[in-house]
This record gives C-alpha cells, structure tokens and sequence, in this order.
C-alpha cells in the first residue's frame, strides 16, 4: 500500500458518549485505539512513509513504521482503506 | 447490569410508498387510522439528538419511501448534525440526479436502493410498479455523486433462480454491498406465503453462488446473505436481542423494539412526542418486558447449548404467530415442542399470485 485513504463513504467520528474512536461505515462501526485513529486520521493522500514519520515524531522518536504498515494492511484487507496510488 | 447501548435508529417516515412489495415488512394495517398523523419534522430532528446521546450511531431513513418526506434534506442534515451516519434506504423511484445531489449536500452518508428482480419486467410485476428503469438510474447517480451503494435484494421463490443476475447487476452498478434477505414472514410477507416461500434447492444455488461470488469479489463487495429462519434448527438473534441494538421510530411517532413489535397485541407502545427517548429505551414496559433473559421461559431457561446470551430466544413476534406466547422459545428452535410448525412451514409455495401491500384501510382484521 502506497498512499492509503479511507475507503468512500467512511468517516472517522470520536463516540464522545462510549469514549472511543470509531470508523463509520455504512451500516457499521469499526472500533479503533488511539493508535489506530491517528493513523487513519492522516490517510489523506500521503505516504505510509510519511504518516509513520508524522507519528514516530508525534512519539518522540519511537519507530512505528512497523505498525503502521501492519494496520494499514489488515485494514486493507477488510476493504476499509485503499491504495489512492493504485 | 445496565441495558446496553442502542447502535442504530430505524426512522420509519412515512408508510406512504409508490411500490406495493407483497413482503413489505411494514405493518399489515398499515392503512389504520393510528397512521394517518405523520411526526413533524422538529419532532424527527429532536429525536436524532437524543438518539446521539443515549448511543446511536447509525441512523437509517425508511418508510414506506423516506422520499416522499418533502422535508428529507432537512431532516437529513438534522441527522448529520447530531453526529449520525445516514442510510437512505429508498425504493428509488423520486432519486433522481438533482435530488441526490441535495441529499449530498444536506450529508447524507450512504444509499441504498432496492430492487425486486434485476429482470425488468419481473421487477416491476413484483414491485406492483414501472420502476426498473428508475431504480438503476438512481444507482448510477448515487455513484455519479460518490456515495457508497448498498443494492437491496428480497429473496424469494419467484426471484431466487436469478441470483446470478443479481450479482452481475450489483458489480455493473459499482455497488459496495449486496443485500440478499431471504424473506422472513412478518407484514405483508405472511399474507403472501404461498407466493414466496422458496424450496430448499433454490437456497442451496443461492447460497453456492453467493460463495463463488464472494472468493472471486474479495472485500470489494460486501455480500450479505441471510437464510431463512424456516430452514434453520435454531434462532436468529432476532434484532441483536429485544431492545439492545435498535430502536424504530414508526411514522407517527411510536417507538418499538422491532418493525413487527405492532404485532404482538399485550405491548403498548410509548410515543416520541411525549416521551424522551432516553426514559423509552430504559423504563418503556415495551422495551423492557423481553429485554435480556429473566423473561426466559424452558427451554430456553435451561438451554442445553447455553445460548440464552446468543439468540436471546429468538423472535418474540415470531413466537406469538406459531406458538400464540410472546414468551414462548422461538420455534425454529429445534428444542422448541412447536418445531413441527416450522419444519411443515418449509414446503414450498404453490402460486405466484400476489396480494399486494395497500395502505387502503384494511379490511381484514388489524393483526396478522
């Protein structure tokens, strides 16, 4: 996956009355961590690359790139998030 | 333990629809006088606010046809306002380009548009209504705008030999799910039987096609397919359990567990325009009486496969049709005493003849 967004029609909402991050699909909704909301969040038509920059520098310097790559691609999986580059 | 939080708001707008679906699942008296008075529009808005706030995230915009509501991109926007995800579940005879295009614009999230049979003339014979063409124009608009499409499919024995063609149109119109519901026997689908009940091989292809198509499509295509209760030995949780997931607003303002809950006669049903929804979901009788499992009767009570939390015994309104107890275990249960009744229900209809859904005042007693 090169420059992953979300899938159409998928919206990223904070349940402020669960108190959790959630992806809106329709007629669904994908739990999420904090990690995973942020990694979502900056699906804009960047790079994996960069958003794990963005965030390895949001965590002061701890290398998530692994992770990134493994969320992004089981979200892949499940049609949540495509390739804009493909 | 405190009830659970509701997922998704059914709004019923209107029973109005230009299609007359023999298994519509609306009531059977849909025509009674209790349906005349329609809810306003700042009741609908006020509801989806207090649905945000006791939990709700999906909210899906049906009837009857949600478009004959002439305040759809309001209520629409109403819905996005409060923090809802919205499905427009529509007939799709009045989407056309223009009036999608508002809808996108008020932030509707997500259409869905049924079809009868992707056979023109057999769609538009099941439909009871020329609307074949209209429906697929609607589909391509959805896409033209970028919403995400779900095509709605009711399964039934005059429509099942088709199921490929089904599959075929769905990927021709980019759709992103498919919904297959085999009719399930509430409304008017109880009225029309004979008409639709399908023969154990008939389901089998389906299903078989259904899994071709599923290995082959991958996750670009979310097929849902759902097999009729009658051909099963145990329940459906039907609704995700009484009260626990769901919550429908009728059109004119009452608030039940399930689209069949009129159905069961012992249930009153508390009113959106005098209650808050938040004193419906946790003191109404109606939505307490079959909520988790202390109402349990046996089998259910001793389940010898311990799935009291799994099925939640079923569906209470199918239960009071075959056993005459609201409480009883839902027959399709295999230790159901009444089992029989479902296995003899399993024969396949006999006519093709429809009886279609009316909103002329009935004439056959209220309840089926």
């Amino acid at each position: 996956m090169m420059r992953p967004r979300l899938v159409e029609g998928a919206r990223l909402q904070y349940d402020d009355v669960r108190g959790e991050h959630l992806l809106l699909i329709p007629e669904g909704a994908v739990r999420l961590n904090e990690t995973a909301a942020q990694v979502l969040e900056l699906c804009d038509g960047r790079s994996v690359d960069e958003i794990a920059a963005t965030l390895s520098e949001r965590y002061k310097g701890t290398d998530v790139t692994d992770d990134v790559h493994e969320l992004l691609d089981a979200m892949g999986e499940r049609g949540l998030v495509i390739d804009a580059a493909a | 333990m405190p009830p659970p939080r509701p997922y998704t708001l059914v709004a019923e707008l209107s029973y109005r629809c230009p299609l007359r679906c023999p298994y519509c699942s609306n009531p059977v008296d849909i025509g009674a006088d209790r349906y005349r008075a329609e809810l306003e529009g700042e009741h609908w808005m006020r509801v989806f606010h207090e649905a945000r706030a006791l939990g709700v995230l999906q909210l899906a915009l049906t009837g009857g046809e949600p478009m004959l509501r002439p305040d759809l991109d309001e209520l629409v926007a109403a819905g996005r306002d409060a923090g809802l995800y919205s499905t427009l579940v529509t007939g799709a005879t009045l989407f056309t380009h223009e009036r999608a295009e508002r809808l996108k614009e008020a932030g509707l999230d997500h259409v869905q548009v049924s079809i009868q049979s992707p056979d023109p003339e057999e769609n538009d014979r099941i439909a009871g209504n020329r609307s074949f063409e209209k429906k697929i124009a609607a589909a391509r608009a959805a896409r033209e705008l970028g919403f995400p499409l779900t095509i709605n499919c009711v399964l039934h024995r005059q429509n099942l030999d088709r199921i490929e063609e089904i599959l075929r149109l769905t990927e021709e119109l980019d759709a992103q799910r498919l919904e297959l519901a085999n009719t399930q026997y509430y409304g008017w689908a109880v009225v029309n039987q004979q008409a639709l009940s399908p023969t154990r091989e008939q389901l089998e292809r389906g299903e078989e096609s259904v899994k071709r198509f599923r290995e082959r499509v991958g996750p670009r295509i979310t097929v849902l397919w759902v097999l009729p209760d009658y051909h099963e030995d145990l329940p459906k949780p039907c609704m995700g359990g009484w009260a626990r997931t769901t919550m429908v607003i009728a059109p004119n303002g009452e608030a039940l567990p399930c689209q069949a809950a009129t159905t069961i006669p012992e249930l009153e049903f508390p009113n959106v325009r005098d209650r808050p929804l938040d004193w419906i979901w946790h003191e109404a009788d109606a939505f307490t009486r079959f909520r988790g499992t202390d109402w349990m009767q046996e089998p259910c009570r001793s389940c010898p496969l311990g799935r009291q939390e799994e099925d939640w015994g079923g569906c209470r309104c199918q239960a009071l049709r075959l056993t005459g107890d609201a409480r009883a275990t839902d027959p399709v249960c295999r230790f159901s005493s009444h089992h029989d009744v479902v296995v003899s229900a399993r024969e396949a209809g006999q006519t093709d003849e429809f009886v279609y859904r009316t909103m002329r005042r009935p004439r056959r007693p209220a309840r089926v």
